[in-house]
């Protein structure tokens, strides 16, 4: 496997679209170690799409430059194209086909031999447990069964890095597991995977580095770990015995902690952010002394939500149509 | 650990694993197709979408038949005395208007891959990129081949007599499919354009109208006012009408075949390029 002197996948510098007057992409700069899961995090609307797209030479960048298994993604592009795979957000096969002449069309498309083409497709519904559907059309598939078809499609000649953008959106939680053991395996046979996502527990399970990308700029990187040890200690998550006791429960906590509480809409619970162990326990401790009983409490790591937060002074999720702002960024 | 199984086959995750890794290991790439063998794996697609979707050709056998009806009988009489003598003229037109309207459906195909994210598939793959389109027009070539045949079976049955033979209808038709692949170009660069199956529809119908119907295809153009004849003289559906008249009949005039093979030239050197252009700037 060629890869650049120093052992990146992809390196990309100061990519940036347009798209009429909105900026879609606008600077970002990214390494992507070779072997590795890299994970772009951001909201609907960030840019992950468009990047990705930029990567696997589907558009062209208005500006910067980027180098995938060492090859110019404008300059290069057909040879970038024959060493990587792109599983799109909407189904990136022929629904009107059925799963196995979806793999067999991809496979002679790719050189196999007509034999060859039908082992391939065969042997791919196989391991992707498709088999039973291999003579059903794409369009009959539940969702599950279409994304592991398109993953399937995506590693017909294997890829030396996979693009996956956005791949367990409207999964349900049991096909969500099946797509990221599938990612597990990839990687463990030594593909390079950069993949999108909106959940930032999908990035935290799969990515081994993360980027979070916002109004189409890279605000973070690192891993799991570095991100949430750049915004402090983890919050501590309070629930009473009773909720007649939560304003003193506030107050104790306040003058202990030293830090801002919140009331959670149980009436029951509190959370604060950040603070060291051995004061919290302490405080628990004057809590139950105080006559104030506490059911349970827990005390971990910022959650990337929490992440995002503290970077953007905006929560993950609720953030898709701030245009104005990220045309005046 | 928990085995989540797969409602379709009842396999556990591991197993899955052993094949994935085995799926994987067992590769050799494979060198990338020559454009011919691109082309025709395309083609090869277009006849399984006709073999899945049969209602597709539902255009290419009725709209035949509804128009070769409806025109010989409400118009037969009263242009020419009776549709049977109305036919022998009409006939070689209407298998050009026919044809040249289904055409359409190209662009509606092209469309429909674009929206449903196919397409981004066969762009990221290491092949000649025409081959997608060429494949699809292959496949449509298939299409206007029944429905000619559909045309001049019923023509036949309802009293044509071509005085040319069997071998001047399949001149006439061959030179049909000629003009249907290279007039196919326009809906191509359409299906990149329009953002929408219906604003594609209503486009290439603003341009299929007058362009078979004004035209000689339904009657003499000297009635016509100035105007509209010169246009009815450079619409390259007049010339392909006479040429097919001529060549089922046997009375052609090769100048008219030679205008229409400029036509088909013009068309693709014009919107080929601009096709492949759309194709690759497609965001």
């Amino acid at each position: 496997m060629a890869q650049s002197p120093i052992g990146l996948a992809i390196e990309a510098s100061g990519l940036v679209k347009h798209f009429g007057d909105t900026k879609a992409v606008d600077g970002v700069d990214l390494a992507v170690p070779a072997g590795t899961v890299f994970g772009v995090l951001g909201p609907n609307g960030a840019g992950k799409t468009t990047t990705v797209r930029m990567l696997a030479t589907l558009l062209q960048p208005d500006a910067g430059e980027a180098r995938v298994l060492g090859h110019d993604i404008s300059k290069e592009a057909d040879a970038v194209r024959s060493r990587v795979s792109l599983t799109g957000q909407f189904a990136s096969v022929d629904e009107d086909l059925t799963g196995f002449e979806n793999l067999v069309l991809l496979s002679r498309l790719l050189g196999y031999s007509k034999p060859q083409s039908r082992a391939r497709a065969t042997d791919l519904l196989d391991a992707f447990g498709l088999a039973d559907a291999a003579e059903r059309q794409v369009k009959k598939y539940s969702g599950g069964m279409r994304r592991r078809i398109d993953l399937a499609a995506s590693i017909v000649a294997t890829p030396d890095v996979l693009f996956l953008d956005e791949p367990t959106t409207g999964l349900d939680p049991r096909s969500r597991n099946q797509v990221w053991d599938i990612v597990r395996v990839l990687v463990a046979s030594g593909t390079t995977v950069l993949l999108t996502t909106q959940y930032l527990d999908e990035a935290d399970q799969l990515a081994d580095r993360i980027a979070v990308i916002d109004h189409g700029k890279v605000i973070a990187e690192g891993t799991s770990g570095q991100l949430k040890a750049s915004v402090g200690s983890g919050a501590v998550h309070i629930r009473l015995r009773d909720a007649g006791t939560r304003p003193a429960a506030e107050r104790l906590l306040a003058h202990r902690l030293g830090t801002e509480i919140f009331l959670e809409h149980d009436p029951v619970a509190l959370t604060a952010r950040s603070a060291d162990a051995a004061v919290v326990s302490a405080a628990i401790t004057e809590l139950t002394e105080a006559g104030i009983p506490v059911a349970e409490f827990s005390l971990g790591q910022p959650s990337l939500d929490e992440v995002f937060l503290a970077l953007t002074g905006h929560p993950a999720e609720e953030h898709t149509d701030e245009t104005t702002e990220e045309e005046a960024a | 650990m928990t085995t989540p199984t797969t409602t379709s086959t009842g396999g556990t995750a591991p197993v899955i694993d052993q094949k994935l890794l085995a799926a994987l290991s067992s590769i050799d790439r494979p060198p990338r197709p020559n454009p011919a063998q691109a082309s025709f794996t395309f083609g090869w697609r277009a006849l399984l979408k006709i073999k899945h979707v049969p209602e597709q050709l539902f255009d290419v056998t009725m709209f035949p038949i509804m128009f070769t009806l409806m025109f010989t009988y409400l118009f037969g009489g009263a242009l020419a005395g009776s549709p049977r003598e109305y036919i022998q003229d009409l006939l070689p037109g209407i298998l050009v208007l026919t044809v040249a309207m289904i055409t359409m459906y190209t662009g509606l195909g092209i469309n429909k891959d674009i929206n449903k994210g196919v397409f981004d598939r066969f762009r990221s793959l290491p092949i000649w990129r025409p081959a997608v389109l060429v494949g699809a027009l292959f496949g449509d070539v298939l299409r206007y081949t029944l429905a000619s045949i559909i045309v001049i079976g019923l023509g036949l049955l309802i009293g044509f007599r071509p005085d040319g033979g069997v071998l001047g209808v399949v001149a006439a038709v061959a030179l049909l499919l000629v003009f249907a692949f290279s007039l196919s170009w326009i809906w191509t660069a359409l299906g990149f354009l329009m953002r929408t199956e219906e604003s594609l529809m209503a486009v290439s119908m603003m341009i299929l109208f007058p362009l078979t119907f004004i035209s000689n295809v339904f009657v003499d153009p000297e009635t016509m006012p100035g105007w509209l004849q010169a246009f009815v003289d450079v619409n390259p559906i007049t010339h392909l009408s006479t040429a097919s008249r001529g060549l089922m009949h046997g009375d052609v005039d090769m100048t008219q075949v030679g205008w229409v093979l400029v036509a088909c030239v013009a068309l693709v050197a014009v919107f080929g390029p601009l096709t492949m252009r759309l194709f690759r700037t497609k965001q």
